[in-house]
Formats: structure tokens, C-alpha cells, sequence
């Protein structure tokens, strides 16, 4: 079992009054699966996915990730957990504007302590994976969006992390470059990745196997997709 | 080696952004600038000075006092104080001798300026100073060649002088001088030494110069209305407190001052330039403490302003670095180096400043300015403590941040 989530719940409070954004959630993903997160705005789908990627700790229940208890760790150990288990692909790229490609690539290995000769080898790798390999030196600015995607993809992998966690990765894109970036995630997951990925689109969550619904901070619905 | 990989990664991001910002860093180095350069600046000049002070101050040397008209620091309105006191007189310079035990030589010595020839060459404006056979001892006179006068050339007022050694150097060359005859002021002197080299200060060279037995002195350039100086040497330094105590004492005598009145002399020496020297420089220095202290307040705060500016419209690229595994102490470091290279910076161009003022000053004026290995050494200190300390609040700001709120941060 790659994550473990038993009886999430996650409560904000605003002054005095409490919100509860997650209400009790169990969920199980296997290494290797393709899940899609959806849901109406104010699901709690957000919440889930900055549980799941470490960004923030659940109110109560347990996270097990790859076997660590995540839901107990302070912000160092989850920085080093973030950064060793998951590979985010956000809606608005969130490139370092002023880094090279190359260097936005690099930036996951800066903070493990990758010597710079193995930074520089691994981060070419990825970007040749995701096919931009002649586009290594150039500024976010002189990339399409579609191009930009791939250098964030590419961020997400050189880690080689446990999951690929992505919110909205289409949603600032074209449908064709859409679908472009789409065919990126299939084929990281027939390589073996686990992939979690949030949105919206009925047809973006289509190229999923499992899709999970939310509704008020509860699971809804867990359905498999062939 | 993370340490070194961080550091390394912190100056890039720092660099980047200030390369991004340059007027912003600019403008934000100044107030570090104007601090350092200030403070390295008069510390130079402080330096220089005590280095040119101590040489010359050496030179008059620490067993010695002169009884003169007027004191050596004087304020204000003194000078029209002392102005009406009786002139020290070749008399009472033989009185002082008679009647002083604590003493190993007397000397009185007058001054005037005159042209030297020698056939067709001269040097003009040659510093005469009437004195002596005694002044040998007062002032440390050994010729390097030749003698000194005796007494006795002094009694028979004998035209006889002894050079100093750029006066030597000019009328005579590579030729002995030596029973050569001069003239001083249209008078003729037969030349009997020559002295060593002293050097220059505060643009007064001390090599051009001729001493003459004081008689002649004053028969070839009038006795009277001239300032005579008696320079006495104490027997030991130890003694030089009852030496001025026992000459005040002669003095008073000779001059017949009742107890109730004030004494009309004044008995200088070496130790009162010293006070007054290290007063003025110690006032220099509180200057230099104040404006570079304050200027460093300043530009520090302008340093934190700016990291506060920087925290802001970099929140999210704080929040990806948090999401890709920064720790909240990467993000610190991060913008603590940020800090730390705008400060030095800042004192980098401050040092580069001191040093051409320094050097301009020592190239303009007699000042001599010495900027020595301390400065890089006080640089490091400045940029580590301003840094550190101005950076540490923004830093801490950016580095507590949220990375969900960061990343969402528009």
C-alpha cells in the first residue's frame, strides 16, 4: 500500500467558528494507479490533495505514506518528505521565473543536496523525457505554456517520488496542448508511476482508472474507469 | 557539502535578484555605502595622522621644555592675552642656566628666514635659527659631517654655520662643504657641519635650514622685537615634571612676580601637543563612530525594507521552493545571503571609495592616509553583523511562511 488514509478529517477554524472541510475520509492507493480527484468547488478536493502532498496536516486520522506516519511530522520532516516522495504539476506551472529551464529542473535536487555534476546530468534526463531537450537554456518567458508544463513535469520526476500529484495540470492550457501534456501522464504510468491528479474535466479524469468523487468533505463516490 | 551546496544556490538566487532589482540595490547599498566609506575614511586619515604625529612629536623629543611667550595651545581670544607678556630675553636664558639644578642644557634660539648663496647657486627662504654651542644637546643637532660650534665660537661670535642637509645638497653637491664659505642674508659664514637628514612634515622641510651662533644672529639681523625660545633639556624624562616646576620657579624669580600674580611665560613641552593631539583625534574618532554608526542604522533598515518588498513578491516562488522540499531554513539562509551580498556590496564600493579618497588625499595634501589589511577585516564584520542583523527579520518572515497560502499567493 502506497498511501493509507484512515478517518481524515480536517476542520479550519476562522475566529471562533470551526469549518470543517474534511469529514472522515478512507482511502487506499496502490503503487502504480491512476486516480482522478474530483469534485464541485468547496468538495474539499484541495484540502485532500494538500494532505496528500504533504503540504499541510490533517485535524485527525492517520496518513500513511510509503509507510511513514505523515499526519505527525513537523515542517522540516515533511519538506524533506515532499521532497523526496512527491512530484507536483500545478495549474499555473509555478516555473521560477528568472532559472533557466534546466535550473527550474535542478531546484527539487537543490534541497536534497545532489551534488551540482548529478543535478545537471539527472535534470537533462527529464527534460529529454518529456521532450525538451533543445529547449534546456531557456527563461519560463521564451517557453509556451505547454512547453512550461513539460519543464514542470520534468520537475516532478527528477526526484523519482513515489507520486505524481497534479491540480488542474490542463487547466491554464488549450485542449490540444491539453491533451499533449495528458499523453505525458499516460505514459509516465505505464513507466509505473502512481499519478493523482485533481480537476474538474469529465474528459481529462477520463484518462484516469480510478476516478474518486467528492461531495462535502466525504467520499461520494471510488469508481474504477476501463 | 549541503551547507556548500546551499550557500552556493543562496548566492545564485541573491545574485539573480539583485540583478533583477539593480537600481533597487543600488539605492538600497547607499546608506552602507556613505557609512563605510566615512568611517574607513578618518579611521585612514587617524591613522596617517598618528603615524606623521609621532615622527614629528619624536623629533622634539620627551626631556625637553621651552620656555617661550606664548603656549603652544592657545583659544580663542588668548593671543591678544598673552600678546602684552614681556619677550624672553638671551639674559634670562643665562639666568635659567645659573640657577637650574635639574638641568643638562640650556639653550635660547631666535628665527628668521633668509636667502643662503654660495657663488652663483641659492636656496631661498632657509630657515636661520640664532643659538648656542648648548642647542647640540637641546636638540639632538649632531652633524653627520663636521662639528657643531663650541662655546667659544659663540662668545667670539664667530660666522661660523652648520646646514641642514638639502641645503647642503644644493649649494655644494657632490663637493665637500666643509670650510666653504656662505652667505646668509648678505652676510658671509664659513660652513663647520653639515647635519643628517630629517625628512619632511606637514609640508615643512626640516633639511633646509642653517644654524649660527645666536651673537651673530642677532648682530647680522637685529636683537630686537625677536621671539627668543629657551629650550632646556631635563636631565632625565623621569625629571621633566620638577624641571618645569623648578625653571616656573626660576622664571617667577627672575622676572620678580609677586605670589599673587600670574605667570607671564610659558613653559611648553612636548607631552601638551600630545593631549591636545589625542583630544582632537578622539573627537575624530566619536565623529566617525557617530555619522558611520548611524549611516549603517540606516542603510540597514534600508536593507530590511527592501528584503520585506522582496519577501512579498516572491512569496510564491516561496511557496514552490517550499512544495519541492525547501525547509524553513533553506528559505532563511536564502534571504539572510540576499542580505549579507547587498551589504557587501555595499561595503565593497564603500572600501573601493575610502581608499581613492585616501589615496587623494595623500596625493593632495602633506596628509598621509594609510589604509592597511584591517579594512577587509572590518568589511567582513560589517557585512556579517548588518546582514545578519537586518536581514534576520525579513527572513524569518519569509521562511515561517505557509506554503499552501504561498502558493496561492497572487
Amino acid at each position: 500500500m502506497l498511501i493509507k488514509l484512515e478517518k481524515i478529517e480536517k476542520i479550519y477554524e476562522i475566529g471562533t467558528v470551526q469549518v470543517p472541510a474534511l469529514r472522515g475520509i478512507n482511502l487506499n492507493v496502490e503503487k502504480n494507479e491512476y486516480i482522478a480527484i474530483m469534485g464541485p468547488s468547496g468538495s474539499g478536493k484541495s484540502t485532500l490533495m494538500n494532505i496528500i502532498g504533504c503540504l499541510d496536516t490533517p485535524s485527525s486520522g492517520d496518513y500513511l505514506l510509503n509507510q511513514h506516519n505523515v499526519s505527525t511530522m513537523d515542517d522540516d520532516q515533511l519538506a524533506e518528505i515532499r521532497n523526496r516522495e512527491i512530484g507536483f504539476v500545478f495549474q499555473t506551472f509555478n516555473l521560477l521565473p528568472r532559472a533557466s529551464a534546466l535550473h527550474n529542473v535542478e531546484l527539487p535536487m537543490i534541497y536534497n543536496g545532489t551534488p551540482a555534476a548529478g543535478r545537471r546530468k539527472m535534470a537533462e534526463e527529464a527534460l529529454e523525457k518529456v521532450g525538451l531537450a533543445d529547449r534546456m537554456h531557456h527563461k519560463p518567458n521564451e517557453l509556451s505554456g505547454g512547453q512550461r508544463q513539460r519543464v514542470a513535469i520534468a520537475r516532478a520526476l527528477v526526484n523519482r517520488p513515489s507520486i505524481i500529484l497534479a491540480d488542474e495540470p490542463t487547466g491554464n492550457l488549450d485542449s490540444r496542448t491539453g491533451d499533449e501534456i495528458m499523453e505525458i501522464f499516460e505514459g509516465l504510468h505505464e513507466q509505473g508511476n502512481t499519478i493523482i491528479l485533481v480537476t474538474h474535466e469529465e474528459y481529462i479524469a477520463e484518462h484516469s482508472n480510478r476516478i474518486i468523487r467528492l461531495r462535502d468533505g466525504m467520499v461520494e463516490r471510488d469508481e474504477s474507469v476501463h | 557539502m549541503r551547507i556548500l551546496i546551499y550557500m552556493w544556490e543562496g548566492i545564485r538566487i541573491a545574485y539573480d535578484a539583485l540583478r533583477a532589482y539593480k537600481m533597487r540595490s543600488i539605492l538600497t547599498t547607499l546608506g552602507i555605502v556613505i557609512g563605510v566609506t566615512t568611517v574607513i575614511t578618518i579611521v585612514a586619515l587617524i591613522q596617517g595622522l598618528n603615524q606623521a604625529f609621532s615622527s614629528e612629536i619624536s623629533a622634539l623629543g620627551t626631556d625637553t621644555v621651552y620656555i617661550q611667550k606664548f603656549p603652544w595651545t592657545m583659544q580663542g581670544d588668548d593671543w591678544f592675552k598673552y600678546r602684552n607678556r614681556p619677550n624672553i630675553t638671551v639674559d634670562e636664558a643665562d639666568r635659567v642656566k645659573e640657577l637650574s639644578r635639574t638641568v643638562s642644557a640650556v639653550a635660547p634660539t631666535v628665527e628668521t628666514s633668509r636667502t643662503i648663496k654660495h657663488r652663483e647657486k641659492t636656496v631661498e627662504r632657509v630657515s636661520i635659527t640664532g643659538t648656542t654651542a648648548e642647542y647640540l644637546t637641546t636638540a639632538n643637532a649632531d652633524p653627520e659631517i663636521g662639528r657643531f660650534f663650541s662655546a667659544n665660537d659663540v662668545a667670539s661670535n664667530r660666522p661660523v654655520a652648520v646646514l641642514g642637509s638639502e641645503v647642503a645638497e644644493l649649494l655644494f653637491g657632490q663637493s665637500d662643504p666643509l670650510g666653504k664659505r656662505v652667505t646668509i642674508g648678505g652676510r658671509k659664514f664659513r660652513v663647520i657641519g653639515v647635519l643628517g637628514k630629517k625628512g619632511s612634515f606637514m609640508g615643512f622641510n626640516q633639511d633646509i635650514l642653517a644654524i649660527i651662533p645666536i651673537g651673530t644672529f642677532q648682530s647680522a639681523f637685529g636683537a630686537q622685537r625677536r621671539w627668543v625660545t629657551i629650550e632646556v633639556k631635563a636631565k632625565s624624562p623621569q625629571l621633566i615634571e620638577e624641571t618645569e616646576d623648578e625653571l616656573t620657579g626660576i622664571m617667577r624669580r627672575i622676572r620678580k612676580l609677586t605670589p599673587e600674580k600670574e605667570s607671564n611665560f610659558a613653559i611648553n613641552k612636548q607631552s601638551l601637543l600630545l593631549d591636545t593631539y589625542n583630544q582632537l583625534t578622539g573627537t575624530l574618532w566619536a565623529v566617525a563612530i557617530g555619522v558611520g554608526a548611524i549611516s549603517l542604522i540606516v542603510g540597514g533598515i534600508g536593507i530590511m525594507n527592501i528584503l520585506l518588498v522582496s519577501v512579498t513578491e516572491r512569496t510564491r516562488e516561496i511557496g514552490v521552493r517550499k512544495a519541492l522540499g525547501a525547509r524553513n531554513s533553506d528559505i532563511l539562509w536564502q534571504f539572510l545571503v540576499e542580505s549579507m551580498m547587498i551589504c557587501s556590496i555595499g561595503v565593497l564600493i564603500g572600501i573601493l571609495m575610502a581608499v581613492g579618497i585616501a589615496k587623494l588625499v595623500a596625493a593632495t595634501t602633506p596628509l598621509p592616509a594609510a589604509i592597511t589589511w584591517w579594512v577587509a577585516f572590518l568589511g567582513l564584520v560589517f557585512v556579517v553583523t548588518i546582514g545578519l542583523f537586518f536581514g534576520i527579520y525579513p527572513a524569518s518572515k519569509a521562511a515561517r511562511l505557509n506554503p499552501i497560502e504561498a502558493l496561492r499567493y497572487e
